[in-house]
């Protein structure tokens, strides 16, 4: 048992960003001596992946053959269970990703494998896989040891890549059986919203919270984006509210957005409405708790009202 | 149908909160307890669909004496009976295979159909409890739901992805789903239904009480330390009433667009 099984994520015959994270954190265990490094994807078409996945250090891509374009959760499970027999990794890494979350867990549990999942960092010490998560909105940082044979970080995305130069690797293709037993069957995709505004492509968006408090408070800030040229957009709980339709979620169940600024009213911060704003260039965040996460992420911060505030912009940026 | 829901009293933490040097614990005066986010979802989640079918909802905690009141919560919400494993220990190992474990031998024990959690707890997001305890079942499962449709012996469903896109698909029963919030606008208990909730059937079991020896609880990983995230960075605060905060803004808002911005 040694080496390192980078478990990448393909979608509608694309390979998804997370899966360069993954090989780039694979890369990095693969140097400070976890042994070899394989990189897998699991798709009906896994050799055409290959181009996009080779980079130099890794020893071999290995595709898995899928009996049906959309892999479900149980043939991913299937998939990994014949990779850990074939390849018997020390350490496997997952994006926690949608996808990851559907398959993963359910693998180390029934094959009792060590475990942790949404980890900020993984690294190798002493021939063991330990990592860092975040608790509490990441205010307190847990150091793990994992314990178990292989042991499976799944890394929350973050935007890395690898530094290691494309390079073409090694193919080999394993096969697995037909469609598992309880499979999902695919019924379609339903596509994101496309009417309304397109918040990726503005420069200056006021975006609002929880701290909005109702619908009322949606409208009155909404007047105020108009009044000084910004944009609307919202995190996640004025979606679910049905006070902001969805096209104007941040975040990542929503829209990944890189306006230059990125004005932040009443959003505490929470860590997947901050992976839709990584990419944005200067944030401002208006809050009334001082202890909100997303003044760590902000390059300025009020502890204020944000109506207050909202209230007062128009006249200086009329 | 026989519905399970798990739920999960999560803490949230002062401002001020204080790390206990050596025991790897937070100090739990700096510690306040609600429902878990997800798990009020969930519950109704569950509620509706028992409502649609006559169909019973236990719901299920890990924990001590907090995770009864996330039951009591649960029975508020519609709920039938409840049950609470008493180990506050595995709680606060943060630990989504031990949980897991537990859950899967309640679930086993009440031969339920269908078992719901939130995709994630607020306190230690794993985002894995549910999987994972699909995993121990050994039945069809799917994480992140945002749609729940029963047909027959099987669940039609939407699942949440990135990006706003979705999947619709079809599971087979029993199976175990992950909800997230927006589901469904989960009901307020009204005073009369909490008083009710009291009544309401909660039994409280041990591990042992569900065939599980301690030394063969499984753990994913071992925690070495707690510890606060490297301060700096962070952003430059702007001081003052809101009116020059604004100004300061428009200041910054104007220099990053490098124009006016027009009214």
């Amino acid at each position: 048992v040694s080496g390192v099984l980078a478990i990448c994520e393909a979608r509608r015959g694309e390979v998804r960003d997370v899966s360069l994270e993954i090989i780039a954190a694979g890369l990095e265990l693969s140097e400070n001596g976890a042994g070899e490094l394989n990189v897998a994807v699991v798709d009906a078409d896994p050799e055409s992946h290959a181009a996009t996945l080779g980079f130099r250090g890794v020893s071999a891509l290995v595709g898995v053959r899928a009996p049906d374009p959309q892999p479900d959760a149980r043939t991913m499970e299937v998939a990994l269970d014949v990779l850990v027999d074939e390849l018997a990794p020390a350490a496997i890494l997952v994006p926690y990703s949608a996808d990851g979350q559907g398959y993963a867990p359910a693998v180390a549990a029934s094959r009792g494998f060590g475990f942790c999942a949404n980890a900020l960092e993984v690294g190798w010490e002493t021939d063991s896989v330990t990592a860092k998560r975040g608790l509490y909105g990441d205010r307190v940082i847990a150091s793990v040891r994992l314990t178990g044979t292989p042991s499976l970080v799944m890394l929350r995305p973050r935007g890395t890549r690898p530094s290691a130069q494309q390079a073409s690797v090694p193919y080999r293709q394993l096969e697995i059986p037909d469609p598992p037993a309880m499979a999902a069957e695919h019924l379609g995709w339903v596509e994101p919203e496309a009417e309304g505004v397109d918040i990726t492509k503005a420069d200056f968006l006021l975006s609002v919270g929880r701290g909005v408090e109702d619908e009322d408070g949606v409208e009155e800030l909404l007047a105020v984006a108009e009044q000084v040229g910004a944009t609307l957009s919202s995190s996640r709980p004025l979606v679910d509210a049905g006070w902001v339709e969805s096209g104007r979620q941040v975040g990542q169940s929503g829209r990944t957005v890189k306006p230059k600024v990125y004005l932040a009213l009443g959003i505490s911060g929470a860590i997947q409405h901050l992976a839709g704003i990584r990419e944005a260039g200067t944030v401002i965040a208006v809050n009334t708790d001082p202890g909100a996460p997303i003044f760590m992420q902000a390059d300025y911060g009020a502890v204020a009202d944000l109506f207050e505030v909202a209230k007062a912009l128009p006249k200086h940026l009329g | 149908m026989r519905l399970l829901v798990c739920v999960k009293q999560v803490g949230s933490l002062d401002e001020d909160f204080e790390l206990r040097p050596g025991a790897a614990q937070v100090d739990p005066d700096s510690v306040e307890w609600s429902l878990n986010e997800w798990d009020a979802f969930a519950i109704e989640a569950a509620v509706r669909m028992a409502e649609a079918d006559r169909g019973e909802v236990v719901a299920a905690s890990v924990g001590g004496e907090e995770a009864a009141q996330a039951l009591l919560d649960a029975l508020a919400r519609g709920a039938d009976r409840a049950i609470r494993v008493d180990e506050p220990e595995l709680q606060r190992l943060h630990d989504p295979l031990a949980t897991a474990r537990a859950l899967a031998l309640v679930a086993e024990r009440e031969s339920v159909d269908v078992t719901l959690c939130g995709v994630q707890s607020s306190d230690s997001p794993h985002g894995a409890t549910g999987v994972a305890l699909a995993g121990y079942l050994g039945v069809a499962h799917v994480a992140v739901v945002r749609a729940i449709q029963a047909e027959g012996a099987s669940l039609v469903l939407e699942r949440e992805l990135e990006g706003g896109l979705a999947e619709r698909l079809r599971v087979p029963l029993p199976a175990v789903l992950t909800v997230q919030t927006g589901i469904n606008q989960p009901r307020y208990a009204s005073f009369r239904a909490v008083k009710k909730a009291k009544e309401k059937p909660l039994e409280t079991l041990s591990l042992q009480d569900l065939g599980l020896d301690q030394e063969d609880v499984p753990r994913g990983a071992e925690l070495l330390e707690l510890s606060t995230p490297p301060s700096g960075g962070g952003a430059e605060m702007i001081d003052g009433d809101a009116e020059e905060i604004a100004a300061r803004i428009a200041e910054v808002v104007r220099r990053r667009l490098g124009t006016e911005v027009a009214s």
